[in-house]
């Protein structure tokens, strides 16, 4: 039997005994979540199940309507608008998913590298507002050729993120100060800095302003509209996907990759094998938080670039968390995960304006994913799926046992 | 008390780790339970003490039937365990891991951490141990907190005691001590499981001995028992290893070691001024109990220990103090005592593992990339050539048994050009046929002229291999002898004894 | 590595393994910074007054006059305290001594003083309001590093505490609303932080998901929920679930009235004296108790625990409950402890404050509850200093637990240790 067709097998294997189907399920259950909530909240199910043993039917239609009301705005905002009688207007919400996915990439991608490398990079907020910041004062403050302009903006926001991100992998190869707390300690040290700036006049706020907000970014290093400018997709869609064929060529081909996902599998043998491993960490580290550096870079000059404030990151740097993990820390699922969740967020506002249902339930579904997910053997008893262990890993078990009891 | 086994059968997976054991142990008796590493006698064990539950078979304490859902209910019952790796939370003191568990408390559930110490120092002068019960058990030697762990038993008033592998982290005295402590407390009537592979341990302090093998009893001897009869038992097989090897056609001196010590991240001393030389073509092999320092003296030839002193001298060149990827890249190849931990990456396929060590550059990666189509000729040349049984290349190292891991990492050190190679503990944990397979292999690096370094605490392999043997006591090298020299004067060498003739370094 | 070659033909005498215990040079560098900076404040400090006023309104049974301090003479004495602090701190290093805690703490109230002193020039600093705030914010921190210290030391990382406060405040708010009973509100927040501290356990301890990743999934899924609710059901109805009867002050006979203690530490509401009550029966708890003795042995070495008998998972669960039941009546502080309505993400990053306390106070109950006062104290300070125009900008003040937390992390404030097993599930066998 060669190689490929055992691939083959396994790919098949996954499909059948629901490995394939958890992540499916999981979004369907945390939607399920949703419903119910949006169900239990409104106004109109709460009067009608005032009487619901009288008229049970008016409750269950208010339910349904409820329900199918706001998940048809969730849709109708994030794929295609049926109302919009065009194809050019009917097509925007697609464009808006697209613009939101495209920080949720970049820094998916970032989370997921670092991931790889059993490094857990929480630090998202604070690489992308040092990133923005960097960004964003080149972006106001010279005054360069166009291209030029956007590419010298692009990577010093670039290296800004890096910056952030690398001094986290310095202490931790120096000193082994973990990364979780390290990362989460300088989100906040990176808002109370940026905010300082915001408001000082002379660093990052516009002059002659009181508030803290920076002035709106130059012409030439806005990112172009790709679609146009009726539509909000930019160029930092483009970075993203670049991003994405870059991420996937270091960790799937490249020898870094090798050794990165070397270190996140077993640290001691990668040392033994000659990695430095203290290195790789600080080179996964500089990668991941320029990507999420990049992430920041689209907000401030792609989606926001009319002056930014210190929620510039606007929680994506946690976002971006849950991408990883949806996207099981594979680029191309990252990329389809970021997507999913761009989908949730540009929907979720056209719930929240047309069905009054807030868009805080978009992080709720999210966050209910990923605990799902996370937890595969709880969709599996949820969904009466056969566990796939039981079938396939009998050798590890052997392993096991070897390693835990029959070592007399 | 008197602990009877009764056809206890227990599975993982479809592996029969325990089949139909039975086993009877009176009070008053030392019973030894005898095997190779991965016969089921820790299993067994495991099952009696409550951690793993039986798929068949029943417990029996002086005729009652027994039901253990966890080693709360063995130890209730009268069951205590000396285990191989110590149950002891290191930064407690001495009284409060005795007591942890069944704790003396005061009003309000405050410890009476006084009545501890009392149980401490009573049970300590019973044996005559000096132990002080407000130690922290992280600050003493191995061998006093294998006294703890028996007065944590003892303070429980267990009445069957399983001492499991007890020695092996044990020197030949302190190995007598606790005989004493044994047979002590067999005559204070209690029932003693003692599990070893040590044959010479068995014969000395066992009143019965059952021998296991591959999970199951395959009979029962007595102390008087020879040697080779008790082994022949143990492995199934006439016992000696013989490797065949040619006498050694010996080159220049590859690896020169002088005056090297090696500082622990405790600041301890692990090896002491040690000095030898290995001259290529020629196996230097290192006894010694496990934790004389011949782990730490091996990661040093690799860079992998930070506080080294002294130098180490590859073909003439020093090579102390630089990197693991130059060493390396000098040609030190590295079979680790712990291939799981420090060998492989189990989640990695065979292939990759296979390029694990040369993972940044050539030949396996080009302008960055990996040359997959090269990697996995590469693989199948290797799987082929050092018979690696596995489903393909790319299935994953971890789900391999472990003389075929073994392969794996013995593959991967070999295919390069060496001008040292070290190998530490290279047949632990595998099974009998591999042990012959990767012996030759050693053999045939030696042959084609490397310097080898095998360590190993099993003085058959020693035997087996070695053109000279090193024996490290302490730290400190005992002697060089030559390969021939008796198993009792390497025994007596390996408790510290210092040979005043045939030192042939 | 400099040491390989170099010293090659040192004799070897050392046996067990004994080598001196080096004693730690960063408190005697610590001090000598600061002791520059006094100086330099000194040399450059604005002349005037300022005034510590102790006393907090005139009804105060106890009058004391306000203290006047002139800057540069009071900057001065300081520096040169500060100074022969320094040197007796240098001095231990050289007979290999640590330098004593006691000292630390008096030079860093020195400092502190100084730093009030070079501050507020030409102001009055009123240090009852001062104090007395800074417990209150470090109410919650110190409920959540409680829950913390617990949580890691049972083995199970706690990153949900900014989750339990959050759902405390939440629910404290309703139920208060509700009822107008605060009292009752309290269980209520205990029990939806207990929930919270359950669900953290079922996952990392069924599921075997990592903590740290349950941890933060859980706070955004609370903020995420708390919003929800807060958009769809508290707003509409604020008068009848988002009104929240305040708990009341309720002062403590006698040691109220002592001056600047009293106010400070005993005219509190409830919450702060559960907080006091909490503190010691954690700390006696986890040194001096079965249950705590059980609890460590889980968090450091779990099959040591299990072989004696102690049920590894269920410990755990119930311990990390009980966390969440902790940090959920610190929720509370936000809104009936504080009488405000419940906003949206109103703990704004506190429970990542005493995840950093937890820390900083090296995972034990006193030590951190003192890393949540002293968090506390400098974000008090910089509320005061902002009121009166300080020279420090306010995010700096606010930056600092942080940075501390990161220095501490780096191994630049002092050693320490994690329990053994802390983050680690346990599987059997």
């Amino acid at each position: 039997m060669n190689e490929s067709s055992r691939r083959m097998q396994r790919v098949l294997r996954e499909i059948t005994t629901g490995s394939a189907l958890v992540p499916v399920f999981a979004i369907l259950l945390a939607m399920i979540v949703g419903a119910v909530m949006i169900a239990a909240t409104n106004v109109d199910v709460q009067e009608t199940s005032g009487y619901f043993f009288s008229r049970p039917g008016d409750c269950l239609l208010a339910i349904w309507q409820a329900v199918s009301g706001a998940y048809t705005s969730l849709f109708q905002g994030a794929i295609y608008n049926f109302d919009a009688g065009n194809f050019t207007d009917g097509i925007r919400p697609l464009t808006d998913t697209l613009t939101n996915a495209t920080p949720l990439i970049a820094g998916g991608l970032g989370v997921a590298l670092a991931f790889r490398v059993g490094l857990f990079n929480i630090g998202g907020q604070g690489q992308m507002l040092i990133a923005a910041s960097v960004a964003g004062w080149i972006g106001f403050s010279f005054n360069l050729p166009p291209v030029v302009h956007l590419l010298v903006a692009l990577l010093g926001g670039l290296a800004g993120g890096a910056v952030w991100g690398g001094l986290v992998g310095i202490l931790k190869a120096r000193t082994g100060a973990h990364e979780v707390i390290v990362t989460i300690m300088l989100n906040y040290v990176a808002f109370y800095l940026v905010s300082w700036m915001l408001r000082t006049p002379g660093l990052l706020q516009a002059p002659g302003s009181s508030n803290p907000q920076s002035p709106p970014e130059a012409a030439n290093a806005i990112l172009p509209k790709i679609f146009g400018p009726g539509y909000s997709t930019h160029f930092g869609l483009v970075f993203a996907l670049l991003a994405t064929a870059v991420v996937w060529w270091i960790l799937v081909r490249s020898g870094l990759g090798f050794q990165f996902r070397a270190v996140g599998f077993n640290p001691r043998a990668a040392r033994v094998a000659g990695i430095n491993v203290s290195r790789m960490y600080v080179y996964a580290l500089l990668i991941s938080a320029s990507l999420l550096g990049l992430a920041g870079v689209s907000q401030v000059l792609g989606t926001v670039n009319t002056g930014f404030t210190s929620t510039i990151d606007a929680g994506l740097g946690f976002d971006a968390i849950t991408v990883a993990l949806l996207g099981r820390s594979t680029p191309i699922g990252t990329l389809l995960a970021a997507l999913l969740f761009g989908a949730f967020r540009a929907g979720g506002y056209s719930m929240q304006a047309v069905n009054q249902v807030p868009i805080e339930i978009v992080l709720v579904v999210q966050s209910l994913i990923v605990l799902f997910i996370a937890a595969p053997p709880l969709v599996r008893s949820i969904f009466r799926l056969p566990d796939p262990r039981r079938i396939r890993d009998q050798g590890l078990r052997l392993r096991r046992t070897k390693k835990a009891g029959v070592s007399a | 008390m008197k602990l009877e086994l009764r056809e206890i059968t227990k599975r993982f997976g479809a592996l029969v780790a325990n089949d139909r054991i039975s086993l009877a142990v009176e009070p008053g008796e030392i019973h030894a339970l005898l095997g190779e590493n991965g016969a089921g006698k820790s299993t067994l064990m495991n099952v009696l003490y409550g951690l793993y539950a039986s798929d068949s078979g029943e417990i029996l304490l002086d005729g009652v039937p027994q039901r253990f859902t966890g080693p709360g209910d063995a130890m209730a019952a009268g069951i205590g365990m000396v285990h191989q790796h110590f149950m002891l939370v290191p930064c407690f003191t001495v009284a409060e891991n005795v007591m942890l568990g069944h704790e003396a408390t005061r009003f309000g559930g405050f410890l009476n951490l006084d009545a501890a110490r009392d149980k401490v120092r009573e049970i300590a002068d019973r044996f005559g141990f000096d132990l002080d019960p407000d130690a922290l058990v992280e600050d003493l030697p191995v061998g006093v907190q294998q006294r703890v762990e028996i007065i944590k038993a003892l303070s429980r008033d267990a009445k069957v005691l399983v001492f499991d592998e007890p020695t092996a982290v044990l020197t030949p005295q302190e190995t007598d001590e606790l005989m004493g402590i044994m047979r002590q407390l067999r005559d204070s009537g209690a029932a003693i499981v003692f599990i070893t592979h040590k044959l010479r341990e068995v014969r000395e302090v066992a009143d019965r001995i059952t021998v296991i093998r591959l999970g199951k009893v395959v009979g029962e001897a007595s102390p008087t028992a020879t040697n080779a009869e008790l082994a022949s038992l143990m492995v199934g097989r006439a016992v000696e290893l013989i490797v065949h090897k040619n006498p050694p056609r010996l080159g220049e001196v590859g690896l020169a070691v002088s005056e090297l010590t090696v500082i622990d991240h405790h600041g301890t001393h692990v090896v002491k001024n040690v000095s030898f030389e290995v001259r290529r073509g020629e196996i230097l092999a290192i006894a010694g109990v496990q934790g004389n320092g011949q782990t730490e003296l091996t990661e040093a030839l690799l860079g992998l220990q930070k506080h080294v002193r002294g130098s180490i001298r590859l073909d003439g060149v020093e090579v102390s103090g630089q990197s693991v990827r130059h060493l390396l890249d000098a040609g030190v190849g590295f079979v680790p005592e712990d291939r799981n931990e420090d060998g492989l990456v189990g989640d990695f396929s065979v292939a990759e593992n296979l390029m694990l060590d040369r993972a940044h550059g050539e030949p396996f990666v080009k302008a960055g990339s990996v040359q997959q189509r090269k990697l996995m000729e590469f693989a199948r040349s290797k799987v082929a050539e050092f018979d690696v049984r596995t489903q393909g290349i790319d299935e994953h190292v971890k789900f391999l048994s472990g003389g075929n891991q073994q392969k794996v990492v013995i593959a991967r050190e070999l295919s390069r050009e060496l001008r040292l190679l070290v190998a530490a503990q290279p047949t632990r944990g595998v099974d009998v046929g591999s042990v012959e397979f990767i012996h030759e292999q050693i053999v045939a690096a030696r042959d084609a002229g490397v310097p080898v370094v095998v360590v190993s605490t099993e003085l058959d392999e020693v035997s087996a291999l070695a053109d000279r043997i090193m024996v490290m006591y302490g730290g400190h090298i005992v002697g060089i002898v030559p390969g021939a020299t008796s198993r009792s004067d390497l025994g007596l060498m390996m408790a510290g004894e210092r040979m005043t003739e045939g030192a042939a370094a | 590595m400099s040491v390989v070659t170099s010293r090659a033909s040192d004799p070897v005498v050392t046996i067990g393994g004994e080598t001196a215990n080096p004693v730690s040079r960063k408190v005697p560098i610590v001090f000598t910074a600061v002791t520059v900076i006094a100086v330099l404040a000194a040399i450059s400090a604005r002349s005037g007054d300022t005034a510590f006023r102790f006393t907090r309104s005139s009804a105060d049974p106890t009058q004391l006059p306000e203290m006047h301090l002139p800057v540069c003479p009071t900057l001065w004495v300081i520096a040169v305290l500060l100074a022969v602090g320094t040197l007796f701190a240098w001095r231990r290093l050289l007979v290999r001594r640590k330098v004593p805690m006691w000292l630390v703490a008096v030079y860093g109230t020195l400092a502190v003083i100084g730093f009030l002193v070079w501050a507020g020039v030409g102001h009055a600093i009123p240090l009852v309001g001062l104090l007395g705030g800074a417990l209150s914010l470090a109410v919650p921190l110190v409920y959540g590093a409680l829950a913390g210290v617990i949580g890691e030391r049972v083995g199970v990382v706690n990153i949900a505490i900014e989750a339990q406060l959050l759902s405390g405040a939440f629910t404290a708010a309703i139920v208060s609303s509700v009822t107008k009973q605060p009292l009752l509100a309290l269980p209520a927040a205990m029990v939806t932080g207990m929930l919270v501290g359950m669900v953290l356990a079922a996952f990392s301890l069924k599921y075997l998901v990592d903590q740290v990743i349950v941890g933060v999934v859980l706070n955004v899924l609370v903020i995420g929920l708390t919003s929800f609710l807060y958009s769809q059901v508290l707003v509409p109805h604020a008068d009848q679930l988002n009104t929240p009867v305040r708990l009341d002050a309720l002062p403590i006979p006698l040691l109220s009235d002592i001056p600047v203690i009293g106010p400070v530490f005993f005219r509190q509401t409830i919450v702060v004296y559960l907080m006091y009550v909490a503190v010691a029966v954690v700390a006696a708890g986890l040194f001096r108790t079965r249950w705590g003795l059980r609890l460590r042995a889980v968090g450091e070495h779990p099959k040591a625990a299990d072989t004696v008998g102690i049920k590894v998972i269920s410990t755990r669960l119930w311990n990390v409950a009980l966390a969440g039941a902790i940090a959920g009546l610190g929720g509370t502080f936000f809104t009936i402890g504080s009488g405000i309505a419940f906003n949206k993400q109103m703990t704004a990053g506190m429970g990542y404050i005493a995840l950093a306390a937890v820390i900083f106070g090296k995972w034990h109950p006193i030590k951190a509850t003192l890393a949540a006062l002293l968090f506390g104290f400098a974000s008090n300070l910089q509320n005061t200093l902002s009121v009166i125009g300080s020279p420090v900008p306010s995010e700096f003040m606010l930056m600092l637990p942080y940075v501390v937390t990161i220095l501490a992390v780096a191994g630049l404030v002092g050693k320490s240790r994690a329990p053994a097993a802390s983050g680690k599930p346990y599987v059997k066998g």
